[in-house]
């Protein structure tokens, strides 16, 4: 099913690719085996002659959480950023093989990268809201997407969706800078949602943050979950366990770059994973 | 190396666990002890010696309940820890079992013996060789063995089996012994469930390896 949202839609922003431009469905066109958002199929990735990915085939399920794992350098960031082609802004870049947003390759001709950045938003691990007003860092994504909704209605229902809204609806004009660090955050997931994307990319959201920040964006992503599909990286083993749904752990040795080991559901992966080097990982054994 | 504190607390763990294994062990032989020989002091000692095996019980919870806290253990660690406890808890039960044997002894110490309890030293010599096994099993990692053992307790059902139509053969020939032939009865079929305590320890053991949590369900083993 397509994720549902109360109020105005942002079906109200039109196109602005070319018009030769290949539109991304809301859906795949033709049923999928497995309701996955996005579906990545033998991807590889080399910055300049260095390979940070190796043949990496896996399906994110739609509006569910899905954490990717492992340690430092093994190309779980890559991936992510491979998701909205945030990796093209990198000089020397190449990448083979597909990634698959509702059964269209986000890498293929005539598809658009700020059309495919539309609909896969992303939250950095530092919080990092525009020095403008709240309201402007919700309405600044809209404005330039052409939204031609009810602007006020945009702001409110964001922040709500951000679990932020109680926090800050007695001052909009406030500088989103004065906000505390997991305010901060919060309002940059706000800004993400407001322009309607159907996946969150999420790299390292609360590492930055205090435990209590921390546990409000945990909760924000079991309830956005209902209307997006996220996709977060995390090196803390315990909030993967918490939030996702689904796990992938990714690991890069002598021989091969950036490996996809094992993906399953998250209750398995850590009560009974099926990889040695899964188990030696989140037991701690190395890594 | 990394968790090396960690893995050490886990091994203690486990070593408790040993520990409570001897316990529930002497405490199945000294109650038989009491029930042949008709020995009141010894009878007396398995129920005080009892509320010891309930402090382990215990401690190796609280131990293990602060490994996930601090530790925040998963997968195979994770297991372990929580089987021990599983395992900590069966012996406990095990123990209770033994209390109760001691309980009867006490109960029928002033009446005559009846001669099948010999089969009843039997009984509390396999099911407790059975439960020392199982603990091996369970040290050694050993699914196998642990399968095997699960799969004895049909013996152990045979021989319950075995008392039960001996002691009513007593009770019908003459009435006057159906005091003493009940209770007896009840001291083996606490033999009976701790063999059934100790498929659980085997089931643990299975859990802990592979991760799976289901009862064994169809041994693929010879019996």
């Amino acid at each position: 099913m397509a994720p549902t949202r109360a109020g105005g839609s942002m079906s109200d922003i039109p196109g602005h690719a070319d018009s030769g431009a290949v539109a991304i469905p809301r859906q795949p066109a033709q049923a999928l085996e497995a309701d996955h958002v996005v579906e990545v199929r033998n991807l590889s990735l080399w910055y300049g002659d260095s390979q940070a990915l190796t043949n990496v085939s896996m399906g994110f399920p739609r509006n569910k959480v899905t954490a990717l794992i492992g340690p430092s350098g093994c190309g779980k960031s890559t991936l992510l950023r491979t998701i909205n082609r945030m990796n093209e802004l990198i000089p020397g870049v190449r990448t083979e093989g597909e990634v698959r947003l509702n059964d269209v390759d986000v890498y293929g001709k005539n598809v658009d990268a700020v059309e495919v950045r539309r609909r896969v938003g992303m939250v950095f691990q530092k919080p990092n809201p525009f020095p403008r007003s709240i309201r402007e860092n919700i309405l600044y994504g809209a404005k330039i997407n052409g939204y031609r909704g009810d602007y006020d209605e945009l702001v409110e229902r964001s922040l709500r969706q951000a679990a932020i809204w109680d926090e800050v609806k007695a001052n909009l004009k406030r500088s989103g800078l004065a906000l505390s660090g997991g305010q901060q955050q919060r309002l940059c997931i706000a800004r993400a949602i407001a322009i309607s994307p159907e996946v969150l990319l999420m790299d390292e959201p609360a590492s930055a943050l205090d435990p209590i920040s921390t546990v409000k964006i945990e909760d924000l992503m079991r309830e956005l979950v209902a209307n997006y599909t996220i996709i977060v990286v995390t090196h803390n083993l315990q909030q993967a366990a918490r939030v996702s749904d689904y796990t992938g752990f990714m690991l890069s040795d002598e021989q091969i770059k950036g490996q996809l080991v094992e993906f399953g559901a998250t209750n398995d992966i850590f009560t009974a994973p099926k990889d040695k080097r899964t188990e030696d990982y989140i037991t701690g054994r190395f890594g | 190396m990394p968790r090396e504190s960690f893995m050490r607390e886990v091994r203690e763990l486990q070593d408790e666990m040993l520990a409570m294994g001897s316990m529930a062990e002497k405490a199945i032989a000294r109650a038989i002890e009491a029930l042949t020989t008709r020995h009141v002091m010894t009878a007396r000692q398995v129920i005080e010696d009892d509320d010891l095996l309930d402090e382990k019980r215990t401690e190796i919870e609280r131990q293990a309940l602060l490994l996930i806290a601090t530790q925040q253990p998963v997968a195979s660690d994770l297991r372990t820890i929580a089987a021990v406890m599983t395992v900590a808890t069966e012996l406990e039960r095990i123990g209770d079992y033994a209390e109760g044997i001691a309980k009867i002894c006490i109960s029928i110490a002033g009446e005559p013996a009846l001669p099948p309890i010999t089969i009843i030293p039997r009984m509390a010599d396999r099911a407790s060789d059975m439960l020392d096994r199982s603990l091996d099993a369970f040290i050694g990692r050993d699914v196998e063995a642990a399968k095997r053992i699960w799969n004895e307790d049909d013996q152990i059902d045979e021989l319950y089996d075995e008392v039960y139509h001996e002691l009513l053969a007593f009770m019908i020939a003459d009435p006057t012994t159906i005091n003493r032939a009940t209770r007896l009865l009840w001291a083996s079929h606490n033999l009976e469930r701790i063999a059934d305590r100790v498929t659980n320890i085997c089931e643990s053991t299975v859990f802990m390896v592979l991760g799976q949590i289901d009862e064994i369900k169809t041994p693929e083993l010879a019996r």
